[in-house]
């Protein structure tokens, strides 16, 4: 059970878009988190390097907040670390293949209007909401 | 300014708003999911915000030629909707729903220093892996 809090939601989203934008706009490449890791692995050189970079960047941001703001956000994992592993392997394996996570589809690919990352956006969405519901309500 | 370091400010920008927004938080993210529970709205504002900012970048993107540090702009080029998209997206959205990381977030919380997060990704790493290879056999 999590508080709804839609300005602080509204304010890192806001964030998030204008990273993407930046990426897009300085760099050009798309800010998806499953395909600049997975380029990690099959590039080498400043293609490579870029890649390193940005993925070094998302762990110190959270760093910057906590010092900033005195206080490292909070987070609660309540899974066993056999479902974090299989769920890993699966996150891992599915946005390769499907070519994208919430960040390539749900926020660069929707926000070029593609039907293909409508497609896949949509597909993860009601997976993982029936994942949870299973989770919660049918076994839990 | 050098691609890398330019990616490095940017990653970092990104990695700030999950930390700020909230979504670097499995249990904010499951709250959101669990549709037929407690309902959290706030991950949807979270997209709305992204998007808001993402959506006017992405046409501004289309009237310029190049990018400020590139040559190109590297756009992804497949249309159609097929089974892979749809399989892998189905895939993602299963391990999405059993813990609550995605892949953004899964590299943000490594910073919480937490045991979780670090497991997840290089399980993740793995699942990368494990496409990859069989895909080149």
């Amino acid at each position: 059970m999590t508080e709804f809090t839609p300005l602080s939601g509204l304010a890192g989203g806001i964030m998030i878009g204008a990273a993407a934008a930046l990426l897009l706009l300085v760099n050009g490449r798309i800010a998806g988190i499953s395909g600049i890791t997975g380029g990690v692995f099959s590039n080498i050189g400043e293609e490579r390097t870029w890649r390193l970079a940005f993925l070094i960047g998302l762990v110190l941001g959270p760093l910057a907040i906590a010092a900033l703001t005195g206080t490292m956000p909070e987070i609660t994992v309540s899974a066993s670390w056999p479902l974090l592993v299989v769920a890993g392997l699966l996150v891992g394996y599915g946005t390769r293949m499907g070519s994208g996570c919430t960040s390539g589809h749900g926020v660069c690919g929707l926000a070029r209007l593609s039907p293909r990352s409508l497609a896949a956006t949509a597909t993860f969405m009601v997976v993982a909401a029936a994942t949870v519901f299973v989770m919660r309500h049918v076994i839990g | 300014m050098s691609r890398s370091v330019s990616a490095l400010l940017i990653g970092l920008l990104f990695g700030a708003g999950l930390a700020v927004s909230g979504m670097m938080n499995p249990a904010k993210v499951l709250g959101f999911l669990d549709i037929a529970g407690d309902w959290d709205p706030t991950l949807a504002f979270v997209m709305g915000g992204a998007l808001i900012i993402a959506l006017p970048a992405t046409l501004l993107a289309r009237r310029r030629k190049h990018p400020v540090l590139a040559e190109t702009f590297d756009m992804p080029t497949k249309r159609s909707i097929d089974t892979p998209l749809i399989v892998g997206s189905a895939l993602f959205g299963l391990g999405w729903g059993l813990v609550g990381f995605c892949p953004g977030p899964a590299f943000a919380a490594l910073a919480t220093n937490l045991w979780q997060p670090g497991l997840f990704v290089v399980a993740m790493l793995g699942g990368m892996l494990i496409f990859h290879v069989l895909r080149r056999n």
